[in-house]
């Protein structure tokens, strides 16, 4: 019996390039046979995300109050939990996750048997590559996670990610709600969990906002450091 | 009595039974209440007897009673609030629980309803 793979969608204020991602979701086929469904996941946008979301054929999750991204990604994996996927990948609706690169991450899933899979920007120099400022924080991460889970993770805060059944399990019940990329990979590893990282190519972004902007870059830092070293030291 | 020790038992009269009344009305939970009630017993306790207040700065050593007075409250206040960040992460956690249950919940109220539309 085949699989079936949730693709999480979070999505604020999207509706301009959530379209094309969706477009783009349905005539992409995964390997090893599984089968895909779209949830999109709308963290209270203020614009016609759902109507949009509706019209191509995705699964709606409505979030009554704005949850932050760690909220509305934890709400996809935990309607993967309840329905039984076996994977749960999360892909961002602003265009900069591109779905035909979702075969790489489910390949090497199945290749490896790691838990949890990230695309990597950093694997190989191709494609969108974001400011310098970014990848001066990136690899600050890599190196804060390097420490803290003794392993290599060159693109922690990517959020083109997949989860398998007992990433899924962990997620659901605990996942960080803000800037939750480089945070839950501590989680992941305490747990015991096998990392891996893959190269992707990824976009600029399509539309929309990051959710980190220069105000809050330092802010960003001090606080995933923090949650960071908390998850570290308190007991699984 | 001098004047600042009617003045001081007069408001935390009326500060006990304002928040008596929040109590009674429902809209203040006891747990909250608690230390603003220890915290007013005490400032009536000693605004009755002020010698008292002597005593406990020269057991500890503190100079002025006054400060003493400062360094206290100062603390519980800090104690209150930090209490009160508790509180606020609780609430927002299970806000946030609420939330994605909902949110899960309408998706399947949805699809039972195409379903039977059928």
């Amino acid at each position: 019996m085949p699989g079936k793979v949730l693709i999480v969608i979070p999505c604020y204020n999207e509706e301009a390039s959530l379209p094309s991602v969706l477009d783009e979701l349905h005539q992409t086929t995964l390997p090893g046979g599984y089968q895909m469904e779209v949830a999109v996941i709308n963290d209270c946008s203020k614009d016609n995300t759902v109507a949009v979301a509706r019209k191509h054929k995705a699964t709606v999750l409505d979030l009554p109050v704005n949850l932050g991204i760690g909220g509305a990604v934890q709400t996809g994996i935990r309607y993967a939990k309840e329905n039984d996927f076996d994977i749960a990948i999360q892909l961002d609706g602003d265009g900069q996750h591109p779905p035909k690169e979702l075969g790489k991450l489910v390949g090497h899933h199945i290749e490896s048997g790691a838990n949890v899979v990230i695309g990597s920007r950093f694997l190989e120099k191709e494609g969108f590559q974001s400011s310098f400022l970014r990848r001066l924080g990136i690899s600050y991460f890599h190196w804060v996670n390097r420490v803290m889970t003794g392993k290599h993770i060159y693109d922690s805060t990517s959020g083109f990610r997949l989860f398998d059944r007992s990433a899924i399990r962990i997620a659901a019940a605990n996942y960080p709600d803000e800037y939750p990329e480089p945070e839950s990979l501590v989680l992941f590893s305490k747990a015991g969990l096998k990392i891996a990282e893959v190269p992707v190519i990824m976009s600029a972004r399509r539309g929309g906002q990051s959710s980190i902007r220069s105000f809050g870059s330092l802010y960003y830092c001090i606080k995933v450091s923090l949650a960071m070293f908390f998850s570290f030291i308190r007991k699984p | 009595m001098q004047k600042i020790q009617i003045i001081t038992i007069i408001v935390n009269l009326l500060f006990i039974l304002y928040i008596a009344r929040l109590i009674i009305k429902g809209k203040l939970r006891e747990e909250y209440a608690i230390v603003w009630v220890i915290c007013t017993v005490f400032l009536v306790i000693f605004s009755f007897w002020p010698e008292g207040l002597e005593l406990l700065s020269r057991l500890t050593g503190v100079v002025l009673a006054s400060n003493l007075v400062f360094t206290g409250f100062i603390f519980a206040i800090l104690v209150y609030l930090l209490h009160l960040s508790v509180v606020a992460s609780k609430l927002h956690n299970n806000n946030k629980k609420l939330a994605q249950e909902i949110s899960l919940l309408k998706e399947q109220f949805d699809k039972y309803v195409k379903e039977h539309k059928k």
